[in-house]
C-alpha cells in the first residue's frame, strides 16, 4: 500500500530513545517494580506527588523509571515510557481528504492497537467515522457511526472520522478544574493521567466528542500491549480517568507519522509540521480549500478537513 | 472549655433520645445509608461502569442531583432576606432553620460530586497549595470555593447562634449580621456558578443561553421553600416552636411569584428555539417529543411541567394557598417539578444527542439510585441532628446549668436571629 512505510520526510527526526537500562534486567527488578507498584496501589506515592508540570528534571526521570519498572512488571515485558518534550519549531498539523475517505475505518484499530486502549467492555476509540448522506453535506443530526463496514464505501454516502481538532482555543484546557490537561508548544492537547480526577468537565466541553473516559479498570491484554509509551501518551492508564488522541505523541516526537496516518489505505490522511514550508501538511494548505469542523465555535483547530478532488 | 464539652455532651444527649416514631426515621435514615454505603462501595470497586454513563451522556443523574441540591441550598436566602433587609418580625425565628437546611443541602451537594468523580482519592487536586486548582479559568473550581464559602458561612452563623442561645446569651450582631448580609450573594453565587457550570459551554447549545442562569435562581426558589413549608408545620406540631400562619402564607406568596418568573423564563427558551428551529432544537425536541424512538425524558419533561403549571395555580389563588391541604399538596409538587426540571431535564437533554449526533439514551442504574438515596439519607440526617439540637435552644429548654440558674427562660427573642 502507498499508504505504509512511506517516510515523513517533513518531520524532524529525533534519534532513537537511549535504551533504558531496565530493559534488559527487567526481570531481575520485577520483584522491586512490584513493590513500587504495590505502593502506588495503596496511593502513598501518588497521593503526594506534584503534577507532571510542577516536577523537577530529575522527578521527571523518577517518575518515568517507576512507571517502566510498574508497566513492565504488571506486563511481563520491557515498557518504555518516554518523557520528550516539544521540539522547537514544530506545530504539527494534521490533513483529512473527505474525497478519498471509504470508511474503512482501519485508522480506528490501528489507533486502538498503537494507543494501548481499553479493548472491551469498555471498547475505547479514540477516532469516530461519521457516515453522512451526501445530499445533507456535514450533518450531525443524520451522521451514522455504527454503520456495517463491509458495505463501504455506500453510495451516496461519504466519511468523515473525526478524533481530537487540538484545538489551539481548546475548551477542554479552559474548564479542567485541576490543570491535568493543557497544550503542548508543539500544538498537541495532553493529559495527566496521574493528575485527572475524572470529573469530566473536559468530555462536556469538548464539541468533537474527543475525549473519553475509562469507566472500568482498562481491559488490555498482556499481548497485546504496544511497549514504546510516552507518559502523556499510549502508557497505560488507570479506570477513572480521561484519555484523548494526541497525535501518537510517542510517534510524532520521535519523527514519525501518527499510526492512523501510516495504515491509512487510501492516502486520505496528511501530517507534518505546520511551521515548515516543505512539509506534507502545508502543501496541502497551499494547494487545497481547507475546513475546520465547527468553526463557529472559534476552537480553531490545526485539523484540516479538504476535497483534494 | 468545659463548657464546650458541656454543650456537645447536652447536644449527645439530645440526639440520643426521641420518642418512638423519631427512632423510626433514624431507622430508615440508617437503612438508606447503609445501602447506599454498599453500592457506593460497589462503584468504587468496578468503577463508574456501575453507572449508565458513558462517553456520550458523561454526567447525568449525579450531577443532576447536585444541581437540584444546590438550588435547596440557595434557597435559604428567600427567607434571610426579608428577615434581615426588610426587618419583617414572623420570619426571623424560622430563618435558622432555613440556614440549618442549607447546610444540611451543601453537605449533600458535595457527596454526589465526590461519588461522581472517576478518582475521589484525587480530589486534593483542587485545593490550593495541595493542588493546582485552574483558578480563575475552571467553573467548577469557582463552584467548588464558592459551595465550601457557602458552607463555612452558614456553619459559623449557626454555630454561633446556638451556642450563644445555649449560653443564654445574645449573639454577636457585629460577627452575625454582616455574615447573614453576606450569604445573601453567597446564595446566589453558589446557584450562578453552578449555572455558570453549564453555560459557559459552548458544544452544548442546550446549556448555552444566558437566560440559564436566571431560570436556575428562579426554579431554587420554588423547590428550596416548598420543603421549608412543611417542615414548619410538621416542627410546630411536633415541638414547642411556634411559626406563625401569616410566615407561611407569605412565603407560599413569594414563591407564586418565583414559579411565574421561573415559568416565563422557560416558555421563552422554548419559544425561541422552535420559532429560530435550528440544529440546536434537536436538544430541545429530545427533551419535550423525542426523536425518533427515542423517548425516554418525554413523559418526564410534561410530568414535571403538569407538577410546576398546577402548583403555580394552587399557590397564586390566595384561597388554595390559604388551605393547608392544597398548599402541602403545592409544595410537593413544585418539589417533584423542579426536581426533574432541575436534575435529569437539565443534564440529560444537554448531552443527548451528543456532539457529534449520536443518540445514547441514558437510564440511571440500581446503583446509581441506591447511591443517591445514601446521600439523601445523609442529609436528612445531618439535618434531623442539627433540627434536634436547634429546637431546644431556639425554644428555651436546652440551656447551660450554669446559666438556666441565673435566668430561668431567656425566650425564643434572645435565642433565635
Amino acid at each position: 500500500m502507498s499508504g505504509e512505510r512511506r517516510t515523513p520526510q517533513s518531520l524532524p527526526v529525533l534519534p532513537e530513545a537511549p535504551a533504558d537500562p531496565g530493559r534488559r534486567s527487567f526481570m531481575r527488578t520485577a520483584a522491586a517494580g512490584a513493590a513500587v507498584a504495590a505502593l502506588s496501589g495503596c496511593g502513598l506515592e501518588d497521593f503526594f506527588r506534584k503534577s507532571f508540570r510542577e516536577l523537577s528534571k530529575g522527578d521527571v526521570q523518577k517518575v518515568l523509571a517507576s512507571l517502566e519498572r510498574k508497566h513492565s512488571a504488571k506486563y511481563g515485558r520491557a515498557v518504555t515510557v518516554s518523557g520528550a518534550p516539544a521540539q522547537p519549531g514544530v506545530e504539527f498539523g494534521y490533513g483529512l481528504d473527505l474525497s478519498r475517505c471509504v470508511g474503512c475505518r482501519r485508522c480506528v484499530y490501528a489507533c486502538v492497537k498503537e494507543n494501548n486502549q481499553s479493548r472491551k467492555n469498555p471498547q475505547i476509540h479514540w477516532i469516530r467515522v461519521l457516515e453522512m448522506d451526501k445530499a445533507r453535506g456535514v450533518d450531525l443530526a443524520h451522521a451514522e457511526v455504527y454503520y456495517e463496514a463491509d458495505q463501504v464505501p455506500r453510495p451516496g454516502h461519504f466519511y468523515m472520522p473525526v478524533q481530537c481538532q487540538q484545538c489551539r482555543n481548546p475548551p477542554c484546557v479552559k474548564v479542567c478544574p485541576v490543570q491535568a490537561t493543557w497544550k503542548e508548544p508543539d500544538g498537541i492537547v495532553v493529559v495527566d493521567y496521574d493528575w485527572c480526577i475524572g470529573c469530566r468537565c473536559c468530555m462536556s466541553a469538548c464539541p468533537y466528542g474527543a475525549r473519553h473516559f475509562n469507566w472500568a479498570e482498562p481491559t488490555l491484554p498482556k499481548e497485546e500491549l504496544n511497549p514504546v509509551t510516552h507518559y502523556l501518551g499510549n502508557r497505560p492508564r488507570p479506570k477513572g480517568v480521561v484519555e484523548k488522541c494526541t497525535f501518537c505523541i510517542q510517534r510524532t516526537r520521535a519523527g514519525r507519522y501518527p499510526a492512523c496516518v501510516e495504515v491509512c489505505p487510501v492516502g486520505a490522511r496528511k501530517f507534518g509540521n505546520l511551521l515548515d514550508p516543505e512539509s506534507e501538511i502545508r502543501r496541502v494548505m497551499d494547494t487545497k480549500r481547507v475546513f475546520v469542523f465547527k468553526e463557529e465555535l472559534a476552537t480553531h483547530p490545526q485539523f484540516y478537513y479538504f476535497y483534494a478532488t | 472549655m468545659s463548657g464546650i464539652l458541656g454543650f456537645l455532651r447536652g447536644c449527645a444527649r439530645l440526639v440520643a433520645r426521641g420518642n418512638r416514631a423519631y427512632y423510626a426515621w433514624l431507622g430508615v435514615l440508617a437503612a438508606a445509608i447503609l445501602i447506599g454505603l454498599l453500592a457506593y462501595a460497589h462503584q468504587f470497586r468496578t468503577g463508574l461502569i456501575a453507572t449508565n454513563m458513558r462517553d456520550q451522556v458523561s454526567w447525568a443523574f449525579y450531577v443532576g442531583n447536585f444541581t437540584f441540591l444546590v438550588g435547596v441550598a440557595a434557597a435559604a436566602v428567600l427567607l434571610v432576606i426579608p428577615a434581615y433587609v426588610y426587618e419583617w418580625e414572623p420570619i426571623k425565628e424560622v430563618v435558622i432553620l432555613g440556614e440549618l437546611l442549607a447546610v444540611s443541602a451543601i453537605t449533600m451537594c458535595l457527596l454526589f460530586i465526590l461519588v461522581d468523580m472517576g478518582r475521589p482519592d484525587r480530589f486534593l487536586h483542587i485545593l490550593p497549595l495541595l493542588g493546582s486548582p485552574n483558578w480563575p479559568h475552571s467553573m467548577l473550581t469557582w463552584d467548588a470555593l464558592v459551595l465550601n464559602g457557602y458552607l463555612a458561612l452558614n456553619l459559623t452563623v449557626v454555630v454561633h447562634i446556638l451556642y450563644k442561645g445555649y449560653r443564654g446569651e445574645h449573639y454577636n450582631r457585629k460577627l452575625i449580621v454582616p455574615l447573614v448580609l453576606a450569604s445573601i450573594p453567597g446564595a446566589v453565587s453558589i446557584h450562578t456558578v453552578t449555572a455558570f457550570l453549564y453555560n459557559g459551554m459552548a458544544a452544548r447549545p442546550f446549556w448555552n443561553a444566558s437566560i440559564l442562569a436566571p431560570r436556575f435562581i428562579a426554579s431554587a426558589f420554588c423547590s428550596g421553600p416548598a420543603v421549608m413549608i412543611i417542615l414548619f408545620q410538621i416542627l410546630r406540631k411536633t415541638t414547642r416552636i411556634a411559626v406563625k400562619d401569616e410566615a407561611i402564607f407569605k412565603v407560599a406568596e413569594l414563591m407564586a411569584y418565583a414559579m411565574f418568573v421561573n415559568l416565563f423564563l422557560l416558555g421563552a427558551e422554548v419559544f425561541k428555539e422552535y420559532y429560530s428551529a435550528t440544529e440546536h432544537l434537536l436538544y430541545t425536541q429530545y427533551l419535550w417529543s423525542g426523536i425518533g424512538p427515542h423517548r425516554a425524558l418525554v413523559p418526564f419533561a410534561w410530568l414535571a411541567l403538569a407538577c410546576s403549571v398546577s402548583a403555580f395555580l394552587l399557590f397564586l389563588v390566595p384561597r388554595t394557598r390559604r388551605n393547608f391541604v392544597t398548599l402541602n399538596a403545592g409544595c410537593v409538587l413544585i418539589w417533584a417539578g423542579v426536581y426533574i426540571e432541575k436534575g435529569m431535564g437539565l443534564v440529560i437533554p444537554g448531552m443527548t444527542p451528543d456532539t457529534l449526533g449520536e443518540i445514547y439514551e441514558y437510564r440511571p442504574t440500581a446503583t446509581e439510585w441506591a447511591i443517591a438515596a445514601g446521600i439523601f439519607g445523609v442529609g436528612f440526617l445531618v439535618f434531623t441532628v442539627l433540627v434536634k439540637v436547634a429546637v431546644p435552644i431556639m425554644t428555651g429548654t436546652f440551656q447551660a446549668p450554669d446559666r438556666a440558674a441565673d435566668h430561668p427562660s431567656p425566650g425564643k427573642s434572645a435565642a433565635v436571629a
